[in-house]
């Protein structure tokens, strides 16, 4: 049985959440992103959505928590990465970091 | 931080967003807004805060907050096992309260098929004619015109129009069809005689009317000695034998021989008592008068009724522009009318029958109207009736409510609970009144005239009938459901539920209505009916006591006026005879030409002109004011005329007795003045009439029985003397008070389906009350208990309790009493005779009402004041 499709963006948003370890909520989460990835356009409800995806799969798992004045005094929703979530980033690494190595010639540029 | 991202943004993502991800999603949004109106500015922020907002509007999160439910609750509106609960708990509610689910569905029944009665009768009105293929394309040749200053129409028209149309106007007309009106013939084979309603026809009417032939064909009209029978009379003359070939009598004179056998035309058209079709030819033929006409091309007789069928192109607007001036061209006297010939189609034959002064079109469409208004009405009493129950007893559901509410009903489950109890109870109530509706179709045939039938086959109806149920029982439930299902289940399980001060106000405003509904009912019976009985009560101006009319319609009969007179008088049979051109009932031939002293050379005279013998007087009992009868004792009586008092008014004459008065030159004296005679609507005027003695004018034969003598014997020997006169013809007689009478039948007819419906309308809105009666009792049974422990007495509970529905019934009558008085005010201006609208009638109507809610009421109250206060207290 193979696991649960990882898109792209879910990929990235899921590295983003174990980058972020704890403080890792939708606004945290776009920002991030936004500085890692040249300000490309990233919308907040493309994060929310890939990480409620991601939360379905079983590679997040969130709490309610944080309210600030910023935010009308409600509260955020913190994800944290699973077990599960951690060892399918690290299958997919690995897999990459095998297809790097059989590149014939991997100094291309 | 004063800067906060615009709220209209904000609702439009909550309507978009699943609500349990509202709070998280918004926050995000609104401490992103916060940090880019600190990097970019306010006004950047709000932008952005757009398109974010805008990308939030994604099937995503769309499908989420659909399925929303599933996720955290498993209660969801339509599983199968609710709706079954619910339909169980709504059986169970019914057998409970045996009284009420009678009252609900019995009244919403009665209610349900009085509108469908209605419905089939407006529907029957409306498809009048429909049955002829070409419907859209026949119309009735017509001619109108301005009379002293009145609209005037009619359908007689001059014989030579016939060939115009056909020849000048061909691309215009299919058919051109001359009828010589249905009249009633002796159809005679061997020595079965009948006499039978039919016409004379030109060969192209099978055609135009697609007939639909069972034996022969339409052609076989082109014979000149032919005849087209109905099936029915086939059946009656020839029996079993085959009609097609035989020879047969019309009148005694004619003989035909059949050549087809049409299927009877149907009751709900204009031709149903055309039992039979001659050609015209042989009408032309035979008839001296109507030869004349033709041969001489007579364009001011006008005396026949010309029927058309446009070509499939033509339109009836355009053609009767074409040939509106055709009369006008040929006669050129009637321009002075403004006479235009028009075109009278087919599909306004039954609804538009007349015109009144002004020229506008009137005629049953008004009763369609009429009847269409109260048969709404009398649903929405019953709507009401049921509405008002179900909200009264809602208090007793409160406890219902609560507990689901407390179990995890949502809101909208027990409003589809509601609606679901009320739509059972349409569902029986439509079946019941399908059973009523059976039951009484044979009854409201009989009284409406009609041939109505339910029409199981008609998909309309079903979809009407069904679709009208679904749209009764969401009305009539919308109340119950909406409200009850608003109760907050702490407060109603905690018991401290009370339904507010002025909860009770909608039920009352809705008891105003159907009270309002139902004395405006009564009221317009009342007033139909005396108005019926006021035109009865006029003086008619003779005796039609034993009065009795037979049609001179065999030649025979006009040559021994003498010897038949001598015969029917020595029978013992009759006491006087006499002949004359038109039965004392009814006034059908009017003529002007009259010229007198002191006339208006301008005026444009009419006068209702019959032709008379010596003993006409004495036959109808008619009494003179001035002058004398006609007397075989002056021959010159032979030229001697009578006027009734109208004409004598008419005319403005001071004494006219000796007086002389010309009749296209020929002049007449006057020998009497008679009281006038109700000859034609008891409705209108008296017509100004004038009598004239001519023994050759003639068409009736006027008999006064013995009144010594029983009808039957005295019928009975004057039958003899015909059979030895006139022996081909059957003897057919009829009394002038029965068709005197006839007159009567439309007003007759709509008095009697008005009182039905105005006690149909009272009875359901008692029934109504009744219930809410029994319900108010039962809600004040304790305080009832109190009151007597304290000394009240059985007549103080009574008025307690009645009062309330006392005042609702006297504040109906206030307002239906404006209301009845305008409509019937207006209608009854169509009659020229006419009864007063007293004051009493209300009076009399509103007593009669508060009396009637007041019985109904006293049932419950008074059963509510007799209890027992030990027991009402005595309870939990």
């Amino acid at each position: 049985m193979g696991r649960s499709y990882l898109g792209e963006f879910e990929e990235l948003v899921l590295l983003t959440v174990a980058v972020l370890e704890g403080t890792a909520y939708g606004v945290t989460i776009a920002a991030e992103l936004k500085q890692r990835m040249n300000n490309r356009l990233i919308s907040l409800s493309g994060v929310h959505i890939a990480l409620y995806r991601l939360e379905e799969k079983g590679f997040v798992v969130s709490e309610l928590g944080g309210a600030t004045s910023e935010r009308g005094g409600r509260r955020k929703r913190f994800f944290r990465i699973t077990a599960l979530g951690k060892r399918t980033l690290a299958e997919m690494r690995q897999v990459r970091n095998e297809l790097w190595d059989a590149i014939p010639n991997p100094s291309f540029s | 931080m004063a800067h906060h991202p615009p709220k209209w943004l904000d609702s439009l993502v909550k309507g978009f967003l699943p609500p349990e991800l509202y709070e998280e999603l918004l926050g995000d949004l609104h401490e992103q807004f916060a940090f880019q109106a600190e990097e970019l500015g306010v006004q950047k922020a709000r932008w952005m805060y757009f398109f974010e907002v805008l990308r939030f509007c994604r099937p995503y999160f769309l499908k989420r907050r659909f399925h929303a439910q599933s996720k955290y609750s498993t209660s969801y509106t339509y599983s199968p096992a609710m709706i079954r609960n619910y339909f169980k708990i709504a059986f169970r509610n019914l057998l409970k309260y045996k009284g009420y689910s009678f009252i609900n569905i019995f009244g919403l029944a009665t209610g349900m098929a009085v509108a469908m009665l209605i419905g089939l009768w407006v529907w029957d009105e409306l498809s009048y004619n429909k049955s002829f293929k070409n419907y859209d394309h026949i119309a009735q040749v017509m001619q109108r015109g301005v009379f002293n200053g009145d609209f005037g129409a009619g359908a007689h028209m001059p014989l030579p129009l016939g060939n115009e149309l056909r020849t000048m106007y061909a691309a215009d007309f299919k058919h051109v069809v001359m009828s010589s009106w249905t009249y009633e013939h002796i159809l005679a084979y061997g020595d079965k005689k009948f006499t039978k309603q039919g016409n004379y026809l030109s060969p192209n009417a099978p055609d135009m009317l697609s007939l639909n032939m069972l034996k022969g064909t339409r052609a076989g009209l082109k014979d000149p000695s032919s005849i087209l029978l109905s099936e029915s009379v086939a059946k009656a003359l020839f029996g079993d034998e085959e009609p097609v070939g035989k020879l047969m009598k019309i009148d005694n004179k004619l003989n035909v021989k059949v050549t087809g056998v049409y299927e009877d035309l149907p009751y709900n058209s204009n031709f149903k008592d055309m039992t039979f079709i001659a050609p015209w030819d042989l009408y032309v033929s035979s008839e001296s008068w109507v030869k004349r006409a033709q041969d001489n091309v007579e364009w001011n007789n006008n005396s026949w009724e010309m029927l058309v069928q446009l070509s499939p192109t033509a339109d009836f607007d355009a053609v009767t522009q074409k040939i509106k001036g055709i009369k006008m061209k040929h006669v050129p006297e009637v321009v002075s009318f403004k006479n235009e010939v028009f075109l009278h189609p087919m599909s306004k034959w039954h609804l538009y029958t007349g015109w009144d002064k002004t020229g506008k079109p009137e005629g049953r469409i008004q009763y369609v109207w009429l009847f269409g208004i109260i048969g709404g009405f009398v649903l929405l009493l019953a709507c009401i009736n049921f509405m008002n129950l179900s909200t009264a007893r809602s208090e007793k559901r409160a406890k219902e409510v609560g507990i689901r509410k407390a179990v995890g009903s949502v809101r909208s489950q027990l409003i589809s609970q509601f609606f679901s109890e009320s739509l059972l109870v349409v569902a029986c109530a439509f079946v019941i009144s399908l059973l009523l509706v059976i039951l009484l179709l044979p009854i409201f045939n009989e009284v409406a005239d009609k041939q109505l039938s339910l029409l199981w086959t008609n998909p309309i109806f079903w979809l009407m009938g069904v679709s009208f149920s679904i749209l009764t029982g969401l009305i009539a439930g919308s109340y119950p459901s909406l409200y009850l299902s608003s109760f907050q289940p702490v407060k109603v399980l905690k018991g401290t539920f009370r339904a507010g001060r002025f909860a009770a106000v909608p039920r009352k405003v809705l008891v105003v209505i159907q009270f309002t509904v139902s004395v405006t009912l009564i009221i317009g019976t009342t007033i139909v009916l005396r108005q019926i009985q006021h035109a009865k009560n006029r003086p008619i101006g003779y005796d039609r006591n034993g009065l009795i009319t037979v049609t001179m319609n065999t030649p025979e009969l006009y040559q021994n006026y003498n010897a038949l007179r001598d015969a029917l008088l020595k029978s013992g049979g009759a006491v006087e005879m006499s002949t004359s051109s038109t039965p004392a009932t009814n006034l059908n031939s009017q003529n002007g030409g009259f010229d007198w002293e002191g006339k208006d050379p301008n005026f444009k005279d009419s006068f209702g002109t019959i032709a008379v013998t010596h003993d006409f007087g004495k036959t109808v009992g008619w009494q003179f004011v001035q002058g004398r009868d006609f007397s075989r004792k002056f021959s010159t009586d032979s030229s001697g005329i009578v006027l009734n008092e109208t004409a004598v008014r008419y005319m403005g004459l001071k004494n006219p007795v000796g007086k002389i008065m010309k009749w296209n030159g020929k002049p007449f004296q006057i020998v009497g003045v008679v009281k006038d005679m109700v000859m034609g609507s008891p409705f209108e005027p008296v017509y100004q009439t004038v009598f004239m003695m001519d023994y050759n004018w003639a068409g009736i034969i006027n008999i006064k029985l013995d009144p010594a003598l029983s009808a039957t014997e005295s019928l009975k020997r004057i039958e003899a003397v015909f059979q030895k006169f006139n022996p081909a013809s059957p003897f057919d007689y009829k009394f002038s008070d029965q068709e005197y009478e006839r007159k009567f039948a439309t007003e007759t007819r709509i008095g009697q389906l008005a009182g039905i419906f105005a006690a149909l309308a009272i009875f359901i809105s008692c029934l109504g009350l009744f219930g809410l009666a029994s319900f108010v009792a039962e809600q004040r049974t304790k305080e009832i208990g109190i009151r007597k422990v304290l000394g009240a007495t059985v007549p103080n509970l009574w008025g307690l309790l009645s009062k309330d529905f006392v005042v609702l019934v006297i504040i109906s009558c206030l307002i239906s009493t404006p209301i009845a008085w305008y409509s019937l005010n207006g209608w009854l201006h169509k009659y020229e005779y006419r009864t007063e609208i007293s004051w009493w009638i209300f009076v009399v109507t509103a007593i009669l009402a508060v009396g009637i809610a007041l019985l109904t009421v006293s049932f419950q109250a008074i059963k509510a004041a007799l209890m027992n206060p030990v027991k009402s207290l005595k309870s939990e």
